[in-house]
C-alpha cells in the first residue's frame, strides 16, 4: 500500500499585507523514487496553484532548491520522500531574504559574497590569444576543482549557527571559494592579502567550528580540511612565520 | 507609469552565451545590463558535464589535430545543414576561447605524460601520452569527431566554466537583474528598442531600453515532455522574437536527442561516458551498437546513435520497465576509480536518482529530448534577420554552426565563441548608436502586456475556461508523441492539428489562483501560448521537410535529400496569425560540397546544380529574407577576426 504523505508546507507572501506566516497541510499519495521535486509540483498542479518554490536543474547541479527538510537544509530534488516519514516538514532557509513560500533569495547574497571575497583570479598577466595556455599539473588542476565544485545551494549558510546570528559572517561557502583562490597557481594574491580577508571575526576565526556546514554539504566538499588549513597559514602569518607568498600552490587536502 | 530603465546593452539570459556576450560588449565601452529568471549561476549552462570541443591536439588520441578537422567534423555532424562559413568561425576561434577560459580560471583536466589506460572501442589500450604536452588541457573522445578535442573539468565543464564566467562578470561589474523574465520585445518595426520585463519576485512590470538587445536564452526542450533540459529551458527568448512577426526562427524542426538520459526522470548522463569506454547493451546484455555502426559503433554521432537505439527497441530488444522500455548503459569495467573521480556527478545522479551504484550495476537510459539546434535566425555577426538592434546568441540562435544535428562537445563551445566573436560585433555596433529614447513606445508596450495580466487574473474575460496545467501537458504529450526521433507524415499532420486547436485554446487561460504578485500560474499562463508557437514551428517545419537529414528523421523519406533539402526552414509568425509561415534559404556557401557522412548508413539524393550556381544565389536570397550585411563581407577570410581580437584585447 502507498503511503499517504502529509506535507506541510510553510506559506508566506511578504508581498501581500493580507498574508500570513504558517503552516499549511497538503496530503499526497505517496509513488514510487517519488523526490520532493515532483511532488512539490503535484501540490502545485492539483492544490496549490500560487505555491513559491525553485527548482531549476532538477538533478541536484544547479544549486537552486535549497530548503529546511525536517528541520535539515537540503536539496529538494534529490530528496526521495521513502527517506523520510510520513510528514514532511518544508520551510525556507534562513539567513536569506524570503521571496514567498520556500523560495528565498540566494542569488544577491551569493553575488554579495562573490564580490566580497573577489571571487576572481587577480593576475596581472593579460591574456595573449597567440600563446599557449599556462601549463598546471594536472593534480593541482584536481585539487582545485574538488573546492570549486560548490553550487552555491546555501545549505551551510542555513545550517550555520554563526550565519544564523551574524549577518556579516561570511559563512562556510566563502571560506571554500577563499580556499579555492589560494590553491591556484594562477592568482597572485599574497599571504597578507588572504590575511585581510579572512582573519577577522567574519572570516575564519568567526567560526566556530562545530561543521553543522560539514554535514549538510550536499557536494560533500571537505570543509573540514578546508577551515584546518586556512587557520594554519593564518595563525602562521599571525605570527610571522609566513614567507611572503609562501604555498600558494599548496595542497589543501593530503 | 512603470519603471523605466535604460542601458547600451541589454542581454537577455545569464548562461555562457549571454555572460560571454556580455563581457565582449563591455571591453568596448558599452555599458551592460543581464536579465536572467534565475540566478547566473543556475543557468542551465551548469549542467553541462561532458565538456567542449576545441582543436587543441593536446593529448595522444588528438595528435594531428586541427581547426580544419574540426570543421569538417562539424559539417558532417550537421549533415551539411550548416553554415560552412560560421562552423570555420567556430573551429577557427574555439582554441582561443579555451585558453582565455584557462587563462580567466576555469580548471582544466590537464595532460599528465607516460602511459595510461582507455577503453576504446570496448578494448582496455594503454597509450603513451606525450611528455612535452604535460600540464596542458586534456581531451577526451566524444561521438562523431576524428580526433580527441573534448576539453574538460571531470565532468563538471560547465559548472567550472559558468562559474568561471559568472566571476568575470562580477569582476567587471556588470549588473546582473535576475528572477526578471523578459516578456515581450520592444520595437517599432524595424529597430529593435528592448524589453518589456515581468519581476518574479513581485509581478511587477518594468521596461528596459537599450541600444542592443541581446537574446540568450537557451534551449526550449521543454516544450517535450521528456526533456533533458532545465524546467526553465521554456523557449521565452524564442518566442518574443517571433511574437515580432518580423523575426524568423531558423530549422525549428532540427531537434536533438540523446542517447543517454535515464530512465526515469530524464535527467542526461553525459556523452563523456561513452568517449571514456561506456557501452550500450540490450534485454540480452548484447552489446548492439557495433552491429549497426562498426565504425563509430557507440561514438557515431548523436542523431544516428539516438536512431539505432530506438530501432534496436523496436526489434523487441528493449528492457521493459514501468516507466517504459530502455536500453542499458555499461560503465562498470570503468571502475570505481574513474567513475568516482572523471565520472563523478554521473556516478552521484545514479546513486541519487535511481539508488543505481554504476560501478556494479548498468544504468538504464533511452533517448531524450536534449538540444534545439532551431532558433532566432542571424547573420554570423549574431544580428537577427529583419530587426535592427536585436541579437541572439547561443543555443537560443540559429547562428548555424550545427545545422541539422550538432556534435557533443560543440554547444558549450559555442557559446563562449559566439559570445565573444558575436559579443564584439554586436558591442562595436551599439557603440557607435544612439540610444533611442522612446518612453511612449515603451509605455505603450507595457500596457499590452498588463492587459494580458489583468485579463489572466479574471479583470475581463468572462469566457475563459481553459487550465493552464492541462494545455500544458497536452502539447507536450503531442510534441513526444508525433514529433519524435522518427517523423512520418501523418502522425506530423495530426501533431500540427492538435497544436494548431491548444494555440486557440490558450487564448482563453481560467487560472485557477488570483495572487497578484509573484504567481507562479501567471508565469505560466504567459508564457504557454509562446510554448505552443514554439512548437508549431517545430512541427510544421518537420511536416513540410520531405527528407532525413541529421536529427529530422522522416520514415516516409528516408533519403537526404540534396536536391531539394539543402535549405534551412524559415518561420515567421505574422501578427494574428494561426500558424506560422514558412519559407526557405540556402544554408550557405558550399565550401565542402554534401557528401558521406561515414556514419548513420543513409543513402541521399545527389545535388543537381553545381556548387558554383548554388553559391552565386546565397547572398541574395538571404538579403530577401532580412539577413543584415555583415562588417567582415560573406566569404571573406575568416581567420581576420582572430588578428583582430589579438590586436584588440591583448
Ligand atoms: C544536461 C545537459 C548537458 C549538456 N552537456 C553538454 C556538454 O557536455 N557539452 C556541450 O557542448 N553541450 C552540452 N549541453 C548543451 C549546452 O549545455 C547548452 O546548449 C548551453 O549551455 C546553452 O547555453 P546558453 O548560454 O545558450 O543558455 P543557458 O545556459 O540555458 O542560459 C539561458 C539563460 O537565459 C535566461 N533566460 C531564459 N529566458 C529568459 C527570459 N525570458 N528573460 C530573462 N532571462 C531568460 C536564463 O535564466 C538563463 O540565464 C548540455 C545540455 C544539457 C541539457
Ligand atoms: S564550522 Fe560551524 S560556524 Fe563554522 S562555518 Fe561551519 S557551521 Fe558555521
Ligand atoms: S559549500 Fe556545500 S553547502 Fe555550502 S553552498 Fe557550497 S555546495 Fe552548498
Ligand atoms: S534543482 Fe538544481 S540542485 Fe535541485
Amino acid at each position: 500500500m502507498a503511503r499517504q504523505l502529509t506535507f506541510r508546507i510553510f506559506r508566506y507572501d511578504p508581498a501581500d499585507p493580507d498574508s500570513k506566516p504558517g503552516f499549511v497541510d497538503y496530503p499526497l499519495e505517496e509513488t514510487p523514487r517519488l523526490n520532493l521535486f515532483v511532488a512539490l509540483h503535484r501540490i502545485r498542479e492539483q492544490q496549490a496553484p500560487d505555491l513559491q518554490f525553485d527548482f531549476v536543474c532538477r538533478a541536484g547541479v544547479c544549486g537552486s532548491c535549497g530548503m529546511m527538510i525536517n528541520g535539515r537544509p537540503t536539496l529538494g530534488c534529490r530528496t526521495l520522500t521513502a527517506e523520510l516519514p510520513t510528514t514532511i516538514t518544508l520551510a525556507p532557509m534562513p539567513s536569506f531574504k524570503l521571496i514567498g513560500d520556500l523560495s528565498v533569495d540566494t542569488g544577491t547574497w551569493f553575488r554579495g559574497m562573490n564580490e566580497r571575497v573577489e571571487s576572481w583570479i587577480h593576475t596581472q598577466k593579460e591574456f595573449d590569444p597567440t600563446a599557449e595556455e599556462e601549463r598546471m599539473d594536472n593534480e593541482t588542476a584536481e585539487k582545485i576543482y574538488e573546492l570549486d565544485r560548490c553550487i552555491e545551494c546555501g545549505c551551510c549558510v542555513a545550517g550555520c549557527g554563526t550565519a544564523n546570528i551574524r549577518e556579516d559572517f561570511l559563512g562556510a561557502t566563502a571560506l571554500n571559494r577563499i580556499g579555492r583562490f589560494m590553491l591556484d597557481p594562477r592568482d597572485e594574491r599574497d599571504s597578507e592579502d588572504w590575511f585581510e580577508l579572512v582573519s577577522t571575526d567574519e572570516g575564519v576565526f568567526g567560526c566556530m567550528g562545530l561543521m553543522g556546514c560539514d554535514d549538510v554539504c550536499p557536494k560533500e566538499l571537505p570543509l573540514l580540511e578546508v577551515f584546518a588549513y586556512m587557520r594554519r597559514r593564518m595563525t602562521q602569518v599571525a605570527t610571522g612565520q609566513a614567507k611572503p607568498d609562501a604555498g600558494t600552490s599548496q595542497p589543501v587536502i593530503s | 507609469m512603470s519603471e523605466i530603465i535604460t542601458t547600451d546593452v541589454l542581454v537577455i539570459g545569464a548562461g555562457l552565451a549571454g555572460e560571454r556576450a556580455a563581457i565582449s560588449a563591455a571591453a568596448e565601452g558599452n555599458e551592460v545590463l543581464i536579465l536572467s529568471l534565475v540566478p547566473p549561476r543556475r543557468s542551465h549552462s551548469c549542467a553541462a558535464q561532458g565538456g567542449m570541443q576545441a582543436a587543441l591536439g593536446n593529448c595522444a588520441k588528438g595528435e594531428g589535430d586541427s581547426e580544419e578537422l574540426h570543421w569538417l567534423d562539424t559539417v558532417k555532424g550537421s549533415d551539411w545543414g550548416c553554415d560552412q562559413e560560421v562552423a570555420r568561425i567556430f573551429a577557427d576561434n574555439a582554441p582561443i576561447a579555451m585558453r582565455e577560459m584557462a587563462h580567466f580560471g576555469v580548471p582544466w583536466t590537464r595532460v599528465k605524460g607516460g602511459p595510461a589506460d582507455y577503453f576504446i572501442k570496448g578494448k582496455k589500450v594503454t597509450l603513451e601520452e606525450p611528455r612535452e604536452k604535460e600540464g596542458l588541457i586534456m581531451h577526451r573522445d566524444f561521438g562523431g569527431v576524428s580526433r580527441w578535442r573534448t576539453c574538460y573539468t571531470a565532468d563538471g565543464t560547465g559548472h567550472t566554466v559558468l562559474y568561471t564566467m559568472d566571476n568575470m562578470v562580477v569582476q567587471l561589474g556588470i549588473k546582473v537583474h535576475d528572477r526578471m523574465e523578459a516578456i515581450s520585445l520592444i520595437h517599432d518595426g524595424t529597430r529593435c528598442l528592448g524589453a518589456v520585463v515581468r519581476c518574479l519576485r513581485t509581478g511587477v512590470l518594468k521596461s528596459y531600453l537599450a541600444k542592443a538587445t541581446v537574446i540568450a536564452s537557451g534551449g526550449f526542450g521543454r516544450v517535450y515532455k521528456y526533456s533533458t533540459n532545465a524546467i526553465i529551458n521554456q523557449g521565452t527568448g524564442q518566442s518574443i522574437a517571433l511574437d515580432t512577426g518580423i523575426v524568423p526562427l531558423g530549422n525549428m524542426e532540427a531537434v536533438q536527442f540523446h542517447p543517454t538520459g535515464i530512465v526515469p526522470t530524464d535527467i542526461l548522463v553525459t556523452e563523456g561516458c561513452r568517449g571514456d569506454g561506456g557501452l550500450l547493451l540490450d534485454v540480452d546484455e548484447y552489446r548492439f551498437m557495433p552491429d549497426y555502426e562498426p565504425d563509430k559503433q557507440e561514438l557515431a554521432s548523436r542523431d544516428v546513435v539516438s536512431r539505432r537505439m530506438t530501432e534496436h527497441i523496436a526489434k523487441g530488444k528493449g528492457v521493459p520497465s514501468p516507466d517504459g522500455e530502455h536500453l542499458w548503459l555499461d560503465l562498470r569495467h570503468l571502475g570505481e576509480q574513474h567513475l568516482r573521480t572523471k565520472l563523478r556527478e554521473v556516478y552521484d545522479i545514479c546513486m541519487y536518482f535511481l539508488g543505481v551504484n554504476p560501478i556494479k550495476e548498468l544504468v538504464p537510459v533511452r533517448p531524450t529530448q536534449h538540444y534545439s539546434m532551431g532558433g532566432i535566425r542571424v547573420n554570423k555577426d549574431g544580428h537577427a534577420y529583419g530587426l535592427e538592434g536585436l541579437w541572439s546568441v547561443g543555443e537560443s540562435a540559429c547562428w548555424d554552426m550545427h545545422g541539422m544535428n550538432r556534435l557533443g562537445g560543440n554547444s558549450l563551445a559555442e557559446t563562449v565563441v559566439a559570445g565573444k566573436f558575436c559579443g564584439q560585433r554586436m558591442g562595436q555596433w551599439a557603440s557607435q548608436q544612439p540610444l533611442a529614447l522612446d518612453t511612449k513606445m515603451a509605455a505603450d508596450a507595457v500596457v499590452v502586456q498588463q492587459n494580458r495580466i489583468n485579463a489572466l487574473l479574471g479583470d475581463g474575460l468572462g469566457k475563459a475556461n481553459e487550465n493552464v496545467d492541462a494545455l500544458h501537458d497536452a502539447m507536450r504529450e503531442t510534441l513526444q508523441a508525433k514529433v519524435g526521433i522518427f517523423r512520418k507524415g501523418g502522425e506530423l499532420e495530426e501533431a500540427v492539428d492538435t497544436l494548431r486547436d491548444l494555440y486557440q485554446r490558450a487564448q482563453n487561460l481560467k487560472l485557477r489562483s488570483s495572487t497578484k504578485g509573484a504567481n507562479p500560474e501567471v508565469a505560466l499562463a504567459l508564457r504557454l501560448p509562446g510554448m505552443i508557437k514554439l512548437g508549431l514551428c517545430v512541427a510544421k517545419g518537420a511536416l513540410l521537410r520531405t527528407e532525413s537529414r541529421g536529427g529530422h528523421s522522416r520514415e516516409d523519406y528516408p533519403e537526404r535529400n540534396d536536391k531539394e533539402w539543402l535549405k534551412r526552414t524559415l518561420a515567421r509568425w505574422p501578427e494574428g496569425a494561426a500558424e506560422p509561415d514558412i519559407s526557405y534559404e540556402p544554408v550557405g556557401l558550399l565550401e565542402s560540397p554534401p557528401g558521406q557522412r561515414g556514419y548513420g548508413g543513409a543513402t541521399n539524393i545527389s545535388m543537381e546544380q553545381s556548387v558554383a550556381k548554388y553559391n552565386d544565389n546565397v547572398k541574395q536570397e538571404w538579403i530577401k529574407q532580412g539577413w543584415h550585411e555583415t562588417a567582415t563581407p560573406l566569404g571573406a577570410e575568416l581567420k581576420e577576426m582572430v588578428e583582430y581580437a589579438s590586436t584588440k584585447e591583448s
